[in-house]
């Protein structure tokens, strides 16, 4: 196969979700060539309109990566034979122009200052001995303050929809707009939360509120909880993400090419820099090399590290070593998270098939570090919170635990119960452990022959006695909202990772922290061991915080855009000195 | 067929027996496709206690694409159908799988790209071990949707991920409806659609609790699959075949897509609204 060789650019950006997309939006309004390669299609608002179809899309995947060619394969032990992940049921990954922040929902939190520096802030208050067992959890190497401008960046883009959490951490400026409107699941939440003491607040949404122009000019339109947002591409640009910000802010400068159908295979490089990347035409089957200046991986977790093991740039971790960074403090947030209660209502019916990804109702009293731990089995926390998906009608077939899931009751009970049930959860964080990690697979190939991506993760007390008390405070607000019946999720003293990889939050193995050895990349993203290669994403996250990732995400991909235009600018040279080079200055 | 000793339906046997003793069936003058329709037909006469011709109706035009395009042998697809309607049954809220055009619905299903598992990764090896076989139940993964809710039922965990079988689900579905079959034969000496109701809740119990051997892959998966299936064709858009005239939506007071729900959203009543699919969704 001939290579053929394009004409090099200042910037390419693997993968087009908020990462890459923001990264290229805000290389190229800098004035710098950027190319942006996606390995899904092409795709647009008017693909969503008149799609609201349940089983293409939430039942039958439509908006995933079809897994054969490449998955994942999985295991539990470090000594256990991998199998591979083989069905769309059983792993989601978003695919396509906009990557998976096409079909998310909309929950917006920021993570807190415990999140970022809970190794110093956990023996700062109760000592050494309270890190969980066997866990690598590390500070970012950056702060919440230094943070809170890039969040509050990103939140501009969005244009997030509302209201103050109390407990929430510091915050310069509100949100952009106001709360999207409260339902009555929402109410009765927040009546019995703070009947109980507690202090609820309406979630904050990446679904809109009202009409909104961002301050890159783009207009995104009022929210008309219609219900198909998560698994969905919003027909009404009334969800925020990157098809309706930042990839045509990036067009519109003239400096930003988008190609669609390009499998990044590999990250080039000589001498200890990246020169550029290797793609196949996924239509064509025709290899092309991009070169360029600076190297940005923003894809997915899975891709973003699969992508530097099959180059061979830093140094893969090894478990039975304990050395090595690429592949290290892997997490799951999923599983035995958003575990909680769900309530079935006799006398309530609520109009549930309305909705809005993240429309919903939480509250911070459990959360990080916002209350005593001394006496607790573990670290951190979560919210607990309601939401108002809203459901289509195979989605609405929830009956409680002890009714027959086919048959005559299924059936009377099913349609009984279809609006007449909510659930609460528990959102928590999950720590990272020298047992989790990712590396390649040793049997199982994609089509062109390359290694899968193998995660092994494994549960420990600490995941699994968190997820207890947060289904026991889940239970205490449900009962409080007047359930008939109560049915709690169960973990069990053995409950161990189950293989479903939905909900897309997976996260790590390209580490971001204070110092090179221990981490991947500094705190602009940038690689220790190559300077020129950014990588961008969920994949720098050491562990991983109560609530859901995209916001800090998004807050990275602006972090990493000025690194690379600092970078630019600067013509070389690491962002960052880590603490042992700056001693040695 | 559900009941096929039900007297109504029973006439409805009665009247295929007649088209096959008058040589309609095997001399091919009537296909698959007014045969098909029988299955929806006869529930429809046992409905309304008549015994009505084979087409016109309300839903005559619907029935133009009543074929099967996917099982080949006939008795195949009887099998389905009957399972179905023991998942789903007529009741007093309304039709059963059968009259709402699930076996179809499964048929076109396992025709597509989902039954011949062309977005799954299917290269070997195939480790196949019984660990590994429970999978694709509703209420086990919670449809693939963490973010939608928590339950119990998900906590089933396995030392691998499900799915490690070489088979496709189209042939998990061939194999299975022939097992159901014979395992009917097995215990009450009679084929599965002539079983009283009771005995084929038996049969199908005996899949779900995995004490049927299949070859390469467990009864309980397919169990699994057969009732997810059957619930999605209730309950999907009727443009893929079920879910006829809507009428899974009505019972369950689904209104369907639609562009906007803002109106909805704060009343505390419970608001019904006449469904629309995306027929009419997509012709504004």
């Amino acid at each position: 196969m001939v290579t053929r060789k394009l004409e090099k650019v200042d910037v390419v950006v693997v993968g087009s979700g908020w990462a890459g997309g923001i990264v290229a939006a805000e290389a190229a309004k800098a004035g710098h060539k950027v190319v942006v390669l996606e390995r899904g299609k092409n795709q647009k608002r008017s693909d969503f309109i008149g799609s609201k179809d349940e089983l293409r899309y939430t039942d039958r995947f439509d908006l995933m990566q079809p897994l054969s060619s490449e998955t994942i394969t999985s295991r539990v032990n470090i000594d256990d034979v991998a199998l591979p992940v083989r069905t769309q049921t059983e792993m989601m990954v978003g695919n396509d122009l906009g990557g998976g922040s096409v079909h998310w929902a909309g929950s917006t939190y920021r993570w807190r200052p415990y999140d970022f520096e809970i190794r110093s802030k956990t023996i700062e208050r109760y000592g050494e001995g309270k890190i969980p067992k066997d866990s690598t959890i590390d500070d970012w190497g950056i702060t919440y303050d230094e943070m809170e401008p890039y969040y509050d960046k990103w939140e501009k883009t969005a244009g997030v929809s509302g209201e103050k959490d109390p407990l929430g951490p510091p915050r310069k400026n509100d949100w952009p707009n106001p709360p999207l409107k409260e339902s009555p699941p929402l109410k009765l939440f927040k009546k019995a939360a703070k009947d109980l003491g507690y202090h609820p607040y309406q979630l904050a949404a990446s679904n809109l509120s009202q009409a909104y122009t961002n301050p890159d000019g783009e207009t995104l339109n009022p929210c008309m909880y219609c219900s198909y947002c998560t698994m969905y591409g919003c027909d009404f640009s009334a969800k925020s993400d990157p098809l309706a910000t930042v990839i045509p802010t990036a067009q519109k400068t003239g400096n930003a090419e988008f190609r669609t159908n390009a499998l990044v295979r590999r990250v080039l490089h000589k001498g200890g820099k990246a020169t550029g990347v290797l793609y196949t035409d996924v239509m064509t089957g025709a290899e092309y090399e991009q070169p360029a200046d600076v190297v940005v991986l923003a894809a997915f977790t899975f891709s973003n590290n699969r992508l530097l093991l099959l180059s061979e740039i830093g140094e893969p971790y090894d478990p039975k070593t304990r050395k090595g960074v690429i592949g290290k403090n892997f997490t799951i947030q999923g599983d035995i998270t958003f575990l909680g209660a769900r309530g079935f209502f006799e006398d309530k019916k609520f109009n549930l098939y309305a909705g809005a990804g993240a429309l919903g109702a939480g509250y911070s009293d459990y959360d990080a570090d916002e209350f005593d731990h001394t006496n607790l089995d573990f670290i951190h926390g979560g919210g607990i919170e309601l939401r108002q998906y809203g459901y289509a009608a195979v989605g609405l077939n929830h009956v409680p635990r002890d009714t027959k899931k086919w048959g005559a009751e299924f059936k009377q009970k099913s349609l009984h119960y279809a609006y007449r049930n909510l659930v609460v959860w528990y959102t928590m964080a999950v720590m990272s452990y020298w047992h989790n990690y990712l590396s390649l697979d040793p049997t199982y190939k994609d089509d062109y022959g390359d290694p899968l991506l193998r995660v092994t993760n494994k549960y420990t007390d600490q995941e699994r006695n968190l997820a207890r008390f947060g289904i026991e405070k889940c239970a205490e607000v449900v009962e409080k909202m007047g359930a008939d019946i109560i049915d709690k999720d169960t973990v069990a003293d053995d409950e161990e990772f189950d293989h479903i990889y939905d909900g897309g939050h997976y996260t790590g193995g390209v580490m971001m922290g204070p110092e090179p050895g221990t981490s991947a990349v500094n705190s602009y993203l940038q690689m220790w061991d190559m300077e020129n290669l950014f990588v961008v994403g969920g994949s720098a996250f050491p562990q991983f915080g109560s609530h859901h990732p995209t916001p800090t995400i998004g807050a990275l991909g602006y972090r990493a855009a000025e690194g690379v235009i600092n970078y630019l600018k600067e013509g070389g040279g690491l962002l960052v000195q880590g603490k042992s080079a700056k001693a040695n200055a | 067929m559900a009941d096929p000793n039900s007297t109504p339906e029973k006439k409805g046997m009665d009247r295929r027996q007649f088209l096959k003793n008058s040589g309609l069936l095997a001399g091919g003058l009537i296909g698959g496709g007014l045969l098909g329709s029988l299955v929806t037909n006869e529930v429809k006469d046992s409905k309304k206690g008549t015994q009505s011709g084979t087409t016109g109706g309300k839903n005559g035009a619907d029935h133009l694409s009543d074929a099967r395009i996917f099982f080949s042998r006939e008795e195949d697809f009887q099998i389905l159908a009957a399972a179905t309607e023991r998942i789903y049954p007529e009741d007093k809220n309304g039709p059963g799988a059968i009259q709402l055009g699930v076996p179809y619905f499964i048929d076109r299903q396992l025709a597509g790209e989902w039954g011949l598992n062309a977005r799954e990764y299917m290269k070997g090896p195939f480790l196949n071990i019984p660990e590994s076989n429970e999978y694709e139940d509703l209420s086990k993964t919670d449809k693939g949707r963490s973010d939608q809710g928590p339950s119990g039922d998900t906590l089933n965990p396995l030392p691998t991920p499900r799915y490690q079988s070489r088979m496709t689900r189209a042939e998990m579905f061939v194999v299975g409806v022939r097992a159901i079959d014979e395992a009917a034969r097995e215990k009450f000496k009679n084929g599965f659609t002539s079983l009283e109701p009771e005995q084929q809740d038996e049969i199908l119990t005996h899949f779900e609790k995995d004490e049927v051997h299949m070859p390469s892959v467990s009864s309980s998966t397919f169990f699994n699959l057969l009732v997810q299936t059957t619930i999605e064709g209730c309950y999907s858009d009727p443009v893929y075949g079920g879910n006829r005239n809507m009428d899974g939506w009505r019972m369950m007071e689904y209104p369907g897509p639609r562009a906007s729900y803002a109106d909805q959203i704060e009343p505390d009543e419970f608001i019904v609204l006449e469904p629309k699919g995306l027929k009419d969704y997509q012709g504004h």
